[in-house]
């Protein structure tokens, strides 16, 4: 293998085939559409499918048949399209079906989607939130493998960065553990055999075994099944000049990569400033933001929405510190995430605020 | 053997000469559980029955996968020996449509209502007929929301009392009934269509005929084969039981016509 000069979503794509993606549904929506246009192009050859779906509700269903069939299944969109998806989302999470869904998002504000989740009940999906390309190409491989893993749908939150921005990678396959089997999927040969398997968010279990389905107990089962998945995902991040910061910024995907910069401009004049990049952004990687913030003045949050992730931050530092948003919306006016506000210099501007009012004894 | 007026009385006085015979004595052997909690006089066991008796009999049974709508006939997801999908209301198509694309040797049919069809996703029948998709959708057509009481559905006849249309449907408030096999029998991709109904035996040994037809078309790879099954609801339709049947006849097959509306094989 050898590096080559890619766009994130020709990057993505090729990262999906690596980690064993046979079949892919998506609906055009800038900035998803140049995945979707991969997909179809370079899917096929390695004897996957895609489906140009008719709308987003269908991609979703139709993943969600082939992920029933144990084929690797993706979908994906923007946050747009995502809300359509929603209610499939919750719905496959309760029949234990993997999946991975991109959601080449425009700028932050599908945060809340993402860790909240907008569809019904009580379930979860990870997340992870690459911050350029050769790190999308990475947690594409770790989101069909944790999909697999833990039978739930695991989200990557992208954005217009990341799908349009060319960049020297080298796609490889990831050298990841081996998966269980997935004795559980469909392919119609148990039919017959008095033990025809069923897979249905309602349960598994069959008349001949209880009468009816029992919802109490599923959801039941449901609660452990995402316990167990929380506990046994390492959550993700990157730090950087965490020892002896006094103001630790924390920011995720592109503009993780913008505060980093400014953040590594600080300290190089003497600032004691340090930053936390939180990579799975469910799990939140909790525990790193709250040591960082250990023997901080002040945290701050840098995200291009109105602040949603300040939530989970302030969650994390649980009154250790004060948190302050450095954020805001970031748009141009087509609303796709060109963002004015994503500048360097901007941000480090606001840190540096941030530094001047938290200095002084404690 | 004493008779009174044609009637066979059995004996009591002696052990009987032949066991009893039980509901699960006649329970193809494909339904797992031959008892089920529907309605007397629901049509959609009778439609259940003879889609898997039709699977048997072309001997698709180690390659089926059903995926299954919501509404009452979704009592028969988990007691079927064949392998069961479950779907979201309305989202059956494109669950089907991943399976089939996915595992393309295997038979895939959807079984779904008219409320979840014809209702909440027709735009996913629509566009997998006309994809030619290589599945079997069943429509069951009662013309309410049987599971939640009998509302107002896409096929409600006009005229029809349901809980939300206490007066009958009128074309001016409520809108006229979509034909959705006609509709479907437009389409370039379907290879097979037809509306059968089982509110009486011969109508029943035809629907199950139309089944058979619709699954060696799919297995034939000719495009996208659907059925739609007319059943009685009594519960409903606020009838009694025994009158459910020419209910049906009167009210929705005098506006869903049964029969065969394309097939392009034939």
């Amino acid at each position: 293998m050898t590096r080559r000069l890619l766009e994130g979503s020709e990057a993505i794509a090729e990262a999906m085939i690596v980690a064993g993606c046979r079949f892919f549904a998506g609906y055009p929506m800038t900035p998803f559409t140049e995945v979707l246009e991969h997909m179809a192009d370079k899917l096929p050859a390695v004897g996957g499918v895609c489906m140009n779906a008719e709308s987003e509700l269908e991609a979703v269903g139709m993943a969600w048949g082939a992920a029933a069939t144990g084929t690797l299944a993706a979908t994906g969109s923007t946050g747009q399209g995502l809300s359509l998806m929603q209610e499939s989302l919750a719905e496959m999470t309760l029949a234990r079906l993997p999946l991975v869904v991109l959601n080449m998002a425009r700028a932050q504000g599908d945060y809340f989607q993402a860790t909240r989740g907008g569809g019904h009940g009580d379930y979860r999906h990870l997340v992870l939130a690459p911050m350029d390309v050769v790190e999308a190409v990475r947690l594409t491989q770790v989101a069909f493998h944790l999909a697999a893993r833990w039978r739930n749908p695991v989200l990557v939150f992208g954005d217009y960065y990341l799908a349009h921005t060319a960049q020297s990678v080298e796609v490889e396959a990831l050298p990841l553990e081996d998966l269980p089997a997935s004795d559980w999927a469909l392919d119609g040969s148990s039919g017959g055999s008095g033990q025809a398997k069923l897979v249905s968010p309602l349960g598994s279990a069959k008349q001949r075994d209880r009468v009816g389905y029992d919802l109490a107990q599923h959801y039941q089962e449901c609660v452990v099944a995402t316990a167990e998945m929380v506990a046994g995902v390492t959550p993700m991040a990157e730090t950087g000049f965490t020892d002896g910061a006094e103001v630790v910024v924390v920011a995720f995907g592109t503009p993780g990569r913008y505060v980093r910069a400014a953040v590594g401009q600080l300290r190089a004049e003497a600032v004691p400033v340090g930053f936390v990049r939180p990579i799975s952004l469910f799990p939140f990687p909790s525990a790193v933001v709250a040591a960082a913030a250990e023997s901080a003045r002040a945290v701050a949050v840098y995200e291009n929405n109105q602040g949603q992730m300040i939530d989970d931050v302030r969650l994390a530092v649980l009154g250790r510190a004060p948190v302050h948003f450095i954020g805001g919306l970031s748009l141009d006016s087509s609303g796709f995430g060109i963002a004015p506000d994503l500048d360097v210099n901007v941000i480090r501007g606001r840190i540096q605020r941030v530094v001047a009012e938290s200095e002084g004894p404690r | 053997m004493k008779r009174v007026e044609g009637l066979v009385v059995v004996p009591t006085d002696r052990a009987p000469t032949e066991p009893a015979r039980l509901v699960d004595d006649f329970t193809p052997s494909l339904i797992e559980v031959g008892g089920h909690h529907l309605c007397p006089g629901c049509g959609e066991p009778i439609a259940m029955r003879s889609a898997v008796e039709a699977i048997e009999e072309l001997g698709l049974i180690q390659r089926t996968i059903a995926v299954f709508g919501i509404g009452c006939y979704t009592a028969f997801s988990n007691n079927l020996d064949v392998e069961v999908l479950q779907a979201l209301h309305g989202r059956a198509p494109s669950l089907a449509t991943g399976v089939k694309r996915a595992k393309p040797e295997t038979f895939v049919f959807t079984v779904q209502g008219d409320g979840d069809m014809v209702n909440e996703g027709l735009q996913e029948v629509i566009h997998a007929a006309a994809r030619g998709e290589r599945i079997t959708c069943v429509m069951l057509n009662n013309g309410v929301f049987g599971e939640t009481g009998g509302h107002l559905t896409a096929t409600t006849v006009l005229g029809q009392r349901t809980k939300n249309t206490l007066d009958g449907r009128t074309a001016e408030a409520h809108g006229h009934p979509i034909r959705l096999s006609n509709l479907l029998a437009q389409l370039d991709g379907t290879a097979y269509v037809a509306r059968g109904a089982v509110n009486n035996a011969g109508n029943v040994a035809r629907t199950k005929k139309m089944l058979i037809r619709a699954f060696e078309t799919q297995m034939a790879g000719a495009g996208f084969s659907f059925v739609e099954i007319l059943t009685m609801c009594p519960t409903g339709w606020f009838v009694e039981t025994q009158t459910a049947p020419s209910y049906l006849a009167d009210n929705l097959a005098a506006v869903h016509s049964p029969g065969i509306l394309k097939d392009v094989r034939a």
